[in-house]
């Protein structure tokens, strides 16, 4: 059931790539705007480099995790996917797992994007994927739950941000630190501590937010 | 209702002989001078802010397992008792942060789990505002509410790392036995004024609520429009 879910998700997503293109573009602009509150100060760019991709891809997520709600919304789709006789926890984490594969994707997309304009490079590719995939992890697993319930109100754009942006305070914290920890040297070994408490933090958030969200969409 | 009243009563009762006792007899503490005074509201009010999180979080969990709109009402209230409370704090902590670190605002880890608590709330209470149907509006305000008491400890622990590896601020110093009568009468008396506002806005959302089932039946297929 999982395994069909996911996968009317990632067709879903595939058939909507330009939506995704243009959320890349959307996050690729901000990081670009972020360079102008700094100013041309490249050693301060790079310092803050890690922060501004975080940021980015958090901006960005909100359009992502609301998208990805509006198709269930047209012809009430979502109510007739409760209808079939299957556990609204697969259609929870199929969705939650789609919108971590695509946030996943748009961060490392958004990486020589940062690469580029503040001159932060690394060579700990496999880290730095790493701590973008948890990181992405945290966003979606709360972000889905909450972008159910905000589809289906008015002031969805404002509901969900409001909602969301408190919540991930700590992984948007341990996510900046570790990538910042990455960039820009860790001589005393610091990032494995944050990549843990990130992994915590999804943990805790994909085992919550799969129990807590049949009641979410009941009738 | 009357019961209400008559705990906000006793509260400033308490409030005002406690905080007469701390501004006035009890002895300037010794390296703060008088700012330390604010530690007489600002400590009760830290420990009630966290009693009513709790009580927010167990009624979040009462309606979810019983579905009684008692328990909404009541959620409703410690939510906005709690956001009170968080706001209060921050505003106490800013004017003690001032003179004492000579900043309005600092990265303690107290002062920005309350910030980002007292935010996780308005948003909920931003989410009962948008949802017209109470059954939907009740249990999702419940699974937010859950959601974001959980996230309370974490925020708390991971800004403690953060700020440990730039800072390490000075903890409050162990209290002298001077100073006890004040803050306990004052800790009694933000108790029982919680209590008191928990008890009036508990039933200002009953009849709320009473008056929305009564009313005509709300409009269905919402997401339609949306």
């Amino acid at each position: 059931m999982l395994a069909a879910a996911l996968r009317k998700e990632l067709l879903l997503q595939w058939r909507s790539r330009s939506q995704m293109m243009a959320v890349f573009v959307f996050g690729a602009s901000s990081l670009l705007l972020f360079s102008f509150a700094v100013g041309p100060n490249a050693e301060m760019l790079r310092t803050f480099s890690a922060g501004f991709l975080w940021l980015g891809l958090l901006l960005s997520s909100t359009l992502t995790l609301s998208e990805s709600f509006h198709a269930e919304m047209e012809n009430r789709a979502l109510e007739g996917m409760l209808l079939l006789p299957s556990d609204p926890r697969a259609l929870y984490y199929g969705k939650a797992i789609a919108n971590w594969l695509q946030l996943t994707i748009l961060g490392v997309a958004l990486v020589p994007v940062m690469v580029v304009l503040y001159d932060a490079g690394t060579m700990q590719l496999p880290r730095l994927l790493l701590i973008i995939a948890l990181g992405a992890a945290g966003l979606s697993a709360p972000g889905t739950l909450y972008a159910a319930m905000t589809a289906q109100v008015r002031a969805k754009q404002t509901l969900l941000p409001l909602l969301l942006f408190p919540l991930i305070v700590p992984a948007l914290l341990a996510s900046v630190k570790a990538t910042s920890l990455v960039i820009l040297g860790d001589p005393m070994q610091q990032s494995r501590a944050w990549i843990a408490l990130l992994g915590a933090f999804d943990l805790i958030y994909w085992s919550l937010c799969g129990l807590l969200y049949g009641r979410v969409v009941e009738e | 209702m009357r019961k209400g009243w008559i705990f906000v009563a006793l509260g400033v009762a308490f409030l005002l002989v406690g905080s007469y006792l701390g501004l006035f007899v009890a002895p300037a503490e010794q390296y703060m001078g008088n700012v330390q005074r604010i530690m007489y509201v600002h400590v009760p009010t830290a420990w009630n802010w966290m009693l009513a999180v709790l009580y927010a979080f167990g009624c979040a969990i009462a309606f979810l397992f019983t579905a009684r709109t008692k328990w909404d009402a009541r959620m409703e209230a410690g939510l906005e008792v709690g956001t009170l409370f968080a706001f209060l704090l921050c505003c106490q902590g800013a004017i003690w942060a001032k003179p004492t670190w000579g900043v309005w605002w600092d990265w303690d880890p107290r002062l920005t789990s309350v910030a980002v608590l007292l935010f996780a709330f308005l948003g909920i209470l931003a989410l009962r505002g948008f949802v017209d149907d109470p059954q939907r509006r009740a249990v999702w305000c419940a699974v937010a509410t859950i959601i974001a008491s959980v996230d309370l400890p974490i925020v708390y622990y991971s800004v403690k790392w953060w700020n440990s590896l730039h800072q390490q601020q000075s903890t409050p110093q162990t209290v002298s036995s001077s100073f006890h009568l004040p803050l306990r009468l004052n800790a009694f008396g933000v108790l029982f004024l919680m209590i008191g506002f928990i008890m009036l806005r508990t039933r200002i959302a009953e009849m709320r609520l009473e008056r929305e089932m009564a009313g005509p039946p709300v409009s269905m297929g919402e997401g339609e429009l949306a």
